[in-house]
Formats: structure tokens, sequence, C-alpha cells
């Protein structure tokens, strides 16, 4: 049965179903001890998967100790006891608690101080092992699996193991989401918004993340016929790679910057630096996760970014929270979340949190090419009550003798009223077109709901008209002009971007070559 | 081949062989193919220094005298960048000035 979807990221995936919705409950006890040990290991890993991404937004000490608790999970001394006890008949979350409990008691004996207060950690350990084991009654997904529900959350993503494919099929779910985004930029097949029935079903399935669609129960036939398209697939991101690595230019030998969108400072991991023009878009508000980063967390962020980068413009963009990415103890619940207080109306109106970012921007500053730009800007007096702050903020920074750098400082074009005035906005260090949300608001279609998402295309005409109005303003103006939405990194809408004036793109690091390849077939 | 070596070393970082510490002191181990333990007395009990479990077990706080030993491959080079580490408290005045 085949059932059709919107492609959220391109590619092709075989294997068995995994029903995302089975329901959570408490710890359910196995039929066999391995089954029981299989679950604590998973449960283990699981753990550490957590608190490795943990890592990534922790200052220095907050590391160490998250370090700490990972080389604990990892040891095979901790688990091989509790192991050994499921051999002989105990479920995994009494053998896991006693053998840790038994650790325990070993620190809280010592006679010193520093060894006594590790039991802490040890309790940490034990516990986050525990919700790990009930939550999912310990079953990950199988690596290779389709994950098939109705929605999938961030976390699950992540700890999920893509290392041997596998792909992602959801019945609701929206190409702009977070996991969307993460899926593109690790290059995960992943469809959207499926018509698919309300039952269960369980199986092999085909995933055709190319076209949008996904095959259950197939016939020999029909994996016949996706096995070509998925090889056909991978002929053309192969033949795509060998773009990677030099400059883009158009057939008619138009040169075109590409840089990257990064959303973790840990994202720059996997990219060569060498394959692209630097960062069009760091996002931010991934760095708040569920509480609020302090300023040490945040400087070290974008130094890594800019380090990694070395001279090449590092684009960060201040805090974009609200709409669909809402922050504890800094968003508000609002009934329309995107016509409301989000981007940079939130962060002016919380100047405490926004303060504490500006600071960390400044002293990051000097350490690469860094350029910051606000979110959501609507009038030109928001830019100017953003520029202030850098330089109220940069002013404090130079009477304590910290050293900063003030950065040239851009908006995003992606409220209409700044794409069909952008005279307002003459001293603006850069403009920087973000099409997913210029889209949604110019065409009134949500990003995230699928039953509008034929009208959520850059390709509408009259969002083109708007960006090549802002595009010959700035060539006019001398003021530089990016685009870092989604359709930057889509191959179908590049020659349309490039006609339209831009020749800055920033797009999702698993795009690049497929993006580059775009480039140099068009004729601009 | 059976290569073996032994030394003792001073602990002389402020709260001993403690976590941080013990993560560094365990994945430097790890990266020799010999067979390496450690004690706090000379007679034991030994420990296996591959195991963070184990060399927390060990308690070991400022002014300890490490005994550390290893066996096969590379058992010298062990022992003598073990000692190092342990000589250049685990870097973890270098590591604290880049975090302030």
């Amino acid at each position: 049965m085949r059932v059709e979807g919107i492609p959220a990221s391109p590619g092709y995936a075989e294997g068995p179903l995994f029903d995302l919705d089975q329901p959570t409950a408490s710890y359910k006890a196995k039929a066999s001890a391995e089954e029981e040990q299989a679950a604590l290991v998973s449960a283990i890993g699981k753990a550490v998967g957590r608190l490795a991404a943990l890592i990534e937004t922790a200052d220095g000490d907050a590391a160490g100790i998250l370090e700490f608790h990972i080389a604990m999970l990892e040891d095979d001394a901790l688990s091989g006891p509790a192991l050994a006890a499921i051999g002989s008949g105990q479920p995994a979350d009494a053998a896991w608690r006693a053998a840790l409990d038994g650790e325990i008691a070993g620190y809280e004996a010592s006679d010193q101080d520093y060894f006594r207060a590790r039991a802490a950690d040890l309790r940490d350990i034990r516990d986050q092992v525990l919700r790990a084991l009930s939550e999912e009654g310990g079953v990950a997904a199988p690596p290779g699996a389709i994950l098939y529900g109705e929605d999938i959350a961030p976390t699950r993503f992540l700890e999920t193991d893509w290392s041997e494919g596998g792909g992602i099929a959801l019945k609701r779910g929206s190409t702009a989401s977070h996991v969307a985004m993460l899926a593109r930029s690790r290059g995960v097949p992943m469809v959207v918004g499926l018509d698919a029935p309300a039952a269960p079903i369980a199986g092999d399935a085909l995933l055709d993340a190319e076209h949008g669609a996904i095959i259950f129960s197939p016939s020999p036939a029909e994996t016949e016929a996706f096995r070509q398209s998925a090889s056909v697939f991978a002929d053309r991101l192969g033949a795509a790679k060998t773009f990677l690595t030099a400059p883009a230019v158009t057939k008619a030998g138009t040169a075109v910057r590409v840089l990257v969108n990064i959303a973790y400072p840990s994202d720059v991991e996997g990219i060569q630096i060498e394959t692209c023009d630097g960062v069009g878009l760091m996002r931010t508000e991934f760095l708040f996760g569920k509480t609020l980063p302090d300023e040490e967390t945040q400087y070290h962020a974008y130094r890594k970014v800019l380090e990694w980068a070395g001279g090449k413009p590092v684009t960060i963009r201040t805090v974009d929270a609200g709409g669909d990415k809402p922050v504890q103890g800094f968003t508000v619940e609002e009934t329309n979340p995107f016509l409301g207080l989000r981007g940079i109306r939130l962060s002016l109106a919380r100047l405490d949190i926004f303060r504490v970012q500006i600071r960390a921007l400044l002293r990051a500053a000097i350490h690469g090419n860094l350029r910051v730009m606000f979110p959501m800007i609507a009038t030109p007096e928001e830019y100017a009550q953003a520029a202030a702050l850098f330089a109220q903020e940069q002013a404090a920074l130079a009477a304590q003798g910290v050293a900063h750098r003030l950065p040239p400082l851009g908006i995003m074009v992606e409220v209409p009223s700044v794409a069909l005035a952008p005279e307002d906005f003459a001293d603006v260090a850069f403009f920087s077109i973000g099409s997913n949300d210029l889209t949604q608001y110019v065409m009134a279609a949500a990003r995230d709901n699928a039953a509008v998402a034929h009208l959520n295309s850059v390709r509408q005409p009259a969002v083109l008209r708007l960006i090549a109005a802002v595009a010959a303003f700035g060539l006019e103006k001398g003021i530089p002009v990016s685009l870092c939405g989604d359709a930057g990194g889509d191959p179908a809408a590049i020659p349309a971007l490039l006609e339209a004036g831009l020749r800055d793109l920033s797009v999702a690091p698993a795009q690049l070559a497929m993006a580059k390849a775009a480039i140099a077939d068009a004729a601009v | 081949m059976s290569a073996s070596a032994e030394a003792t070393v001073l602990i002389t970082h402020a709260v001993g062989l403690h976590a941080r510490p013990s993560v560094k002191f365990t994945k430097l181990a790890k990266t020799f193919a010999a067979e390496v333990e450690v004690a706090v007395a000379a007679n034991g009990p030994w420990f296996d220094a591959k195991s963070i479990v184990k060399v927390m077990a060990a308690k070991a706080p400022k002014g300890t005298l490490l005994h550390i030993r290893a066996k096969g491959d590379g058992a010298s080079k062990a022992v003598a960048a073990l000692v190092d580490l342990v000589q250049r408290d685990f870097d973890e005045d270098a590591d604290h000035a880049r975090s302030a």
C-alpha cells in the first residue's frame, strides 16, 4: 500500500517500521533474562546519549561533571554486577538499583567529604538509567528502522542511532519543524503529512523521501523499483559531492557564495570549512533549550563556531524564541504565537535575558569574523533599540576592561513590512532573507500545517518579487543581502532565487553539495 | 613478550584523584594495550586503571602515594605517561583558567 506525503528531508530508507506512538508506561518486566539485559544496556546507552547532548551546551565545570557521569555509565564495572543479577533472575530495574545502591553505600562510608559527596552523582546516574528504563519500557528503535507515527520529539531524533540508515515517516509533522531541520542537516530521510490509516501498521516498509511517499508491505516489484530510484538518487548525490570542494559558480560563470545554517555549536564538527563560505545563520534558540543559558555558556558556544570558521564570516542570530519555539521561563502563552511576542519583540521585552546574550556576543566577537542579526524586525525603531543596547553593553565592557568588539549588526527580512519598505532600514549592516517566515506571512499559510503546504512556497510570484526588490535595494545601496531559509538549499528553488538577484545562499550542511550542483546548472 | 613496569607518584592535586582527574586518568590508561593497575598501598589491593568505577573506588586523596604498575605491550610507556599526568596535576589548573 502506497501512501503519499510531503518530503521533509530527501533520501531513501528501507527497513522495519518502528511505532512512535506506543504508549509509554512504567517499567514492564520482560519475558527473558536476555531481554531484561538488553533493556538495561539500551537504557544506559540512552542516558549516555542524553548526557552527551547536554555537554554541547554546558560550560567547563558542568561539562566536567557530565563527562564523569558518562565515563561511569560506560564502564562495564558498573553494569557488570547488575547484568549478572539479571542473569540470576532479577528484573532490570531492581538489579540496576541494587548494584548502584551498593556503590552509593561505598561512597557514603568514605571518611573524606569529597568522596562522600560523590554519592549524589551516583544517585543521579542511578536515576537517569531508571528513568530511561521506564519511559519506553527500555525499547529503542532498532538500527535502520523507519520511525513511524503521528509526530516525533527532537530528543527521540537525537537518541536514535542513524549510522545504519533508517528514516522518519509522520502522519502529521512539518517540513519546518526542528526535527525536519535536524534530519536535513544529518541527511536522514523524512516524510511528513502522510495520509495513512489511523490503525497501527507493522512490518517492513519503503520510504521515498525524495518524492514524499511510503509503501507498506511492499511487493517484490515495488521493492525492485524502489531500489532502482534509491540507487539513482545515491548516484546523483555522489555526483553532487564532486561540486562540494569547489567554490560555487553558475553555468554563466557567476560566482555564488554558499554558507551553512547551524543550530548547535557541535554541528560544525561534521563540516569541512573548506566546503563552504562561512556560517550564514547560527540559530541560538536551541542553546536556550529548556533552561536559560548563562553568559559563559553562550560565550563558549559562539567562540567555538567562530574559531572553527577561521576568518570566514559567521552570522549569529539573536534568540528567536516564540512562534513554534517556546522556551520555559522566557516565552509567553499566546493564542496566535506566530503573530505574537517572538524574536526581537520578545528580546526587547525581556532586556535582562537579551543583555546577557549581547555581552556574550560582544566578547566572542574578538575570536573571528562575527556578524549579528536580529530576527522578526518589523520597524526601524526595533533595530535602533537593539543597536543601542549593543552600544550600551559595549561601553560597559570597555569600562570593565573586558576584551570585546562590536560586530556589524544586520536584520532578518521575514516580516513583509521590511521587504516592502527596505529604504526605511538603510542604516543596517546587512539583510538576511528568512524565506520560511517571509513566505508564511506573505501567503498567510502556516509553516507547520500540511494542509496548506502548496501555498507555502518561496516560488509564489509575490514572494519572489519581494525578494528581488530587497536584493535590488541592497545592490543599489551597497548593503549585502543573503538568504538563509530552507529555499536556499532546495535545488528546485535555487534558479529562481539567483534570477531574483541573490548571490549569497545559506543552506543546511547536508544540502551543500546538492545546492552547489544546482547552482552549477543554473543559467544566471 | 611480557614487559612490565612499576612506579609510584605523589598526588599533589587539591582533592586527590577525584572525578574529573579520574576521567582523564582512565582515558589515558585506555590508550595503552598493556594491563594497567593502581593501588594506594604497595601491597594492594590493585584496581584496574582503565575502569573509572574502580579508580574512584580507590578513593585516593591529596598526599597519597599512588602505585601504578603495568604488564604487556608498552607497559613502561603507560606507566611513564600516567605518572606524568599525575605530576602535572591532571592539567586541572590550565583547564580552570580556560573555562574562567
